[in-house]
């Protein structure tokens, strides 16, 4: 292979890429790690596909056991963070601190509204005695033990992943506010990003799947 | 050009391994970011877990002549478990990538490290905690986990064994295998030197990018499976219990969905070191460069969609069956064409058979007998008979460690100069080669007729009729032991004692060789700009 | 090859709010069509349909990727079509035994 001396007729890429900051790599770095996630989660909808198509009917009636209210203002409250997350890493592009700041901590609060509301959801189930294993559950039909537990396992991953992404854009806020992050290093804020709207993306699905197939 | 008239490496020059940083002692190599020294951490680790991987396939070979003499019926479950835990998630699922694609990859596509030394280093971190943790698993109160590497539920819900904690370890391995494979795909996107275009990669570079996508695209199923076992055995979540309305046969999809492509994982870098191997020692070019290329992506794609047939007597559908049949036949395809452009390759070459080149014949026809066997599994009707017998287990033991176990050897040999800078003894590498040799065939060639009679896998006390090619195996893993003993002693002496190496002693064509031997920590002193394609040897005439 | 759109304006404030109020519009419409289904097994197709729409809508808007080259597209679409695939050669099982 015939080597020569550097120059400029390489690729620009491979030129900010080797010696500086490579926006361009670290997205595609997180595009890449959101396809793990993706196929993370896939595996629990291939799951409640084939249990779906096992059991209609069971899983018809058990969605009407869900609170729709509830699951309804948690969907508003994700698409709601989504837009202020994305109006954040805008801000911050256009170099408004101060504004990317509060749309940061206001991402966080929806995230946590989400969490806590959640947390009411599954208490009045548990209340209920409709828990994975519980007598009450192991008592009903196949098709509800198998819908209530994928309600507990995928609504728990996916509040996990909500708690992680909480916990990511606080780092972040205090990156914004150091100075880390601002108009021209926005790749953690951009990323992140990216995190949060798959985090809701995974929602979006889950929502019809688990209130609104009734 | 082949014969590299830089200046080799004086001693007084430095190499990586003089490079001083922030921390000292064993730190300075385990907070390191160098890809070269995360390569040599990961190669150690990895050979250390195979020598345990062996020693407990010795184990069970000396078991299965004399049941009861030595391990228990409950500890021979044990020991299989492990022996597959260990070389299949400690070993050869990392094995060539985080080995000799962390090394190599950067310098081969001319960039100073990779596009996340950070994150390398955490993979390191994750493997090394991920094996403790196995590990753990086999030592703590509660017994080792007798399931097989497979964890087929229901067995893997109910066992006292300590599944969560060995099924957690691995789950840590394979957020080790999915960052790695992320950092290797971004890498070659973004890393290449100028000049560096797709189609002047060298095929070691291809492989390792589809290879990653694999590794993104398969393992998170493994995750979740891993997940779904541990829900069920602490909170009885019942996805594959019938009295709960689940279903086993979806553990195996979703085991297998992963674990079919894993077989890809470990393959396809290894079919990459044998492409980088033929031009070099055949002096001459590849046969068929895109040819090659478009095969390793295809095996990758195609292999996506087969791992049906790990379950052919599962009870699946007949229609299954019969898809995951027909696709299997397909992905033969392309491993063929590279068999065939392989040899092609050596036609009217000037041939040096050295050591990497022995061991990567072998591989050519070890792999062969390997992959002509899995078309006899992969058909369904003789696969009713053979499956969980030794048929089984002497193909994937050919296609893995004859094709991928003795890849890695041929890429440590071939490699060995550029990463130590030093050279092994040749004779005692060839001779022992062939007691490796002679010892595998021995081993596994028996269990394709013990198979072919009958004699199931996973079996502590075997019925008496198979006793007599069972003495022959088990002699065979004696023989091949030897041959491990005396590769491995001529490597670890040449480590300390091994005269001084050039830069290029094989006369290879890609980056790797330009550079000195060791490479300096920075790589390159100037990126290199490249005008032309990886094995600059003679072109065919 | 790969686009570098950290040089590329970002989109408006008022550009994403317009997005995100076409995401609640689907929202009600979703809810609407599951309460007012008349066949059980279209009201699924409707609803993933509409998600389908609101994901999509994400992934264009404020996950940039209208914005993104060839790459990060066909890269989006290979894990999408792996899953897809996953799921199809599963059910070929389930289905028909």
């Amino acid at each position: 292979m015939a080597i020569g001396k550097e120059s400029n007729t390489g690729a620009a890429a491979s030129a900010e890429a080797q010696e500086g900051i490579d926006y361009t790599g670290k997205k595609i770095g997180m595009w890449l790690f959101l396809f793990t996630e993706l196929l993370f989660f896939g595996g629990m909808f291939l799951l409640y596909s084939v249990f779906r198509s096992q059991y209609p009917a069971e899983f018809h009636a058990a969605a009407q056991e869900e609170n729709l209210l509830l699951g309804s203002i948690n969907t508003t409250v994700l698409l709601t963070s989504s837009l202020t997350i994305a109006v954040a890493i805008a801000a911050i592009r256009k170099g408004n601190k101060m504004l990317s700041l509060y749309m940061q901590a206001a991402t966080i609060v929806f995230g946590i509204c989400f969490l806590v509301i959640k947390y009411f959801e599954w208490s009045a189930k548990i209340s209920m005695g409709i828990y994975p294993d519980s007598p009450a559950l192991l008592n009903r039909e196949k098709g509800d033990i198998l819908f209530f537990s994928l309600y507990y396992v995928m609504t728990g991953i996916h509040g996990v992943h909500v708690l992680i992404g909480v916990i990511a854009i606080a780092i972040m806020f205090v990156y914004t506010r150091r100075g880390v992050i601002d108009r021209d290093n926005f790749a953690k804020l951009e990323n992140t990003g990216l995190y949060w709207h798959f985090v809701d993306i995974v929602w979006i699905y889950l929502f019809p799947l688990f209130y609104l197939i009734t | 050009m082949t014969e590299r008239t830089l200046d080799d490496k004086a001693p007084e020059e430095s190499s990586f391994y003089d490079e001083k940083g922030k921390y000292s002692g064993v730190l300075a190599w385990l907070m390191s970011t160098d890809h070269k020294r995360i390569g040599l951490m990961y190669l150690g680790a990895l050979l250390s877990f195979f020598s345990v991987g062996v020693t407990l396939g010795v184990l069970i070979r000396l078991s299965l002549i004399a049941p009861g003499a030595i391990l228990t019926a409950q500890q021979y479950n044990e020991v299989f478990t492990v022996h597959g835990i260990v070389q299949i998630f400690l070993f050869i699922i990392p094995g060539i990538p985080v080995a000799f694609g962390n090394f190599f990859l950067p310098i081969m596509i001319g960039a100073r490290d990779v596009a996340f030394p950070r994150l390398n280093r955490l993979t390191l971190w994750l493997y090394l905690a991920g094996a403790a943790i196995v590990l753990l698993s086999l030592f703590i109160k509660g017994a080792p986990p007798d399931t097989g590497w497979t964890f087929y539920a229901p067995y893997s819900i109910q066992t006292k064994a300590n599944v969560s904690l060995a099924v957690f370890g691995v789950f840590v391995l394979g957020f080790s295998s999915i960052f790695t494979g992320l950092n290797f795909v971004t890498t070659i996107h973004r890393m290449r030197a100028p000049g560096m275009k797709w189609f002047r990669l060298p095929l070691f570079v291809w492989t390792l990018y589809a290879t990653g996508w694999v590794q993104i695209l398969a393992t998170p199923v493994l995750a979740i499976t891993l997940v779904f076992i541990v829900l069920g055995r602490v909170f009885g979540v019942g996805f594959f219990d019938p009295s709960k309305g689940g279903d086993p046969i979806l553990y195996e999809h979703l085991f297998w969905v992963y674990s079919h492509p894993a077989v890809y994982i470990m393959v396809l870098p290894a079919m990459g070191i044998i492409s980088e191997i033929m031009p070099t020692f055949s002096r001459r070019n590849i046969f068929g460069y895109k040819a090659i290329v478009f095969s390793a992506l295809a095996i990758a794609s195609v292999g996506y969609f087969v791992w049906g047939h790990h379950m052919f007597t599962s009870g699946m559908s007949d229609t299954a069956r019969i898809v995951f049949s027909f696709i299997t036949f397909l992905v033969a395809v392309p491993s063929g064409v590279k068999v065939f452009n392989w040899v092609a390759t050596l036609y009217k070459g000037s041939i040096e058979v050295d050591s990497p080149l022995l061991f990567a014949l072998s591989f050519i026809f070890l792999f062969s007998i390997g992959g002509l066997t899995g078309l006899i599994v992969g058909s369904l009707a003789p696969n009713l008979h053979v499956h969980g017998t030794y048929f089984i287990v002497a193909h994937f033991h050919y296609v893995m460690f004859g094709g991928v176990g003795f890849s890695f050897l041929a890429g440590l040999h071939y490699w060995f100069p550029k990463m130590f800078g030093r050279m092994f003894n040749e004779k005692i590498a060839k001779i022992g080669w062939f007691f490796f040799f002679i010892g595998f065939n021995v081993l596994y060639f028996s269990m394709f007729i013990l198979g072919y009679q009958g004699m199931p896998r996973r079996y502590f006390e075997p019925p008496p009729q198979y006793h007599g090619w069972s003495v022959v195996s088990t002699v065979g893993s004696w023989l091949l032991a030897v041959g491990l003993i005396i590769i491995f002693s001529n490597l670890i002496r040449a480590l300390f004692k091994g005269p001084s190496a050039s830069s290029n002693p094989w006369g290879g064509g890609t980056l790797e060789w330009s550079i000195p031997s060791p490479p300096p920590a920075e790589n390159f002193i100037e990126i290199p700009v490249v005008e032309t394609g990886p094995y600059g040897h003679r072109e065919r005439e | 090859m790969d686009r570098d759109t950290s040089r590329e304006p970002t989109a408006g404030y008022v550009h994403y709010a317009l997005i995100w109020a076409a995401l609640v519009a689907l929202l009600i419409m979703t809810i609407a069509v599951a309460r007012l289904s008349l066949l059980a097994n279209y009201s699924v197709l409707g609803s993933l349909s509409i998600a389908t729409v609101k994901a999509g809508l994400v992934l264009i808007y404020f996950m940039h990727l209208k914005h993104e080259g060839r790459v990060v597209k066909g890269m989006l679409l290979l894990a999408v079509a792996a899953l897809f695939f996953i799921i199809a050669l599963t059910f070929v099982d389930v289905w028909y035994r």
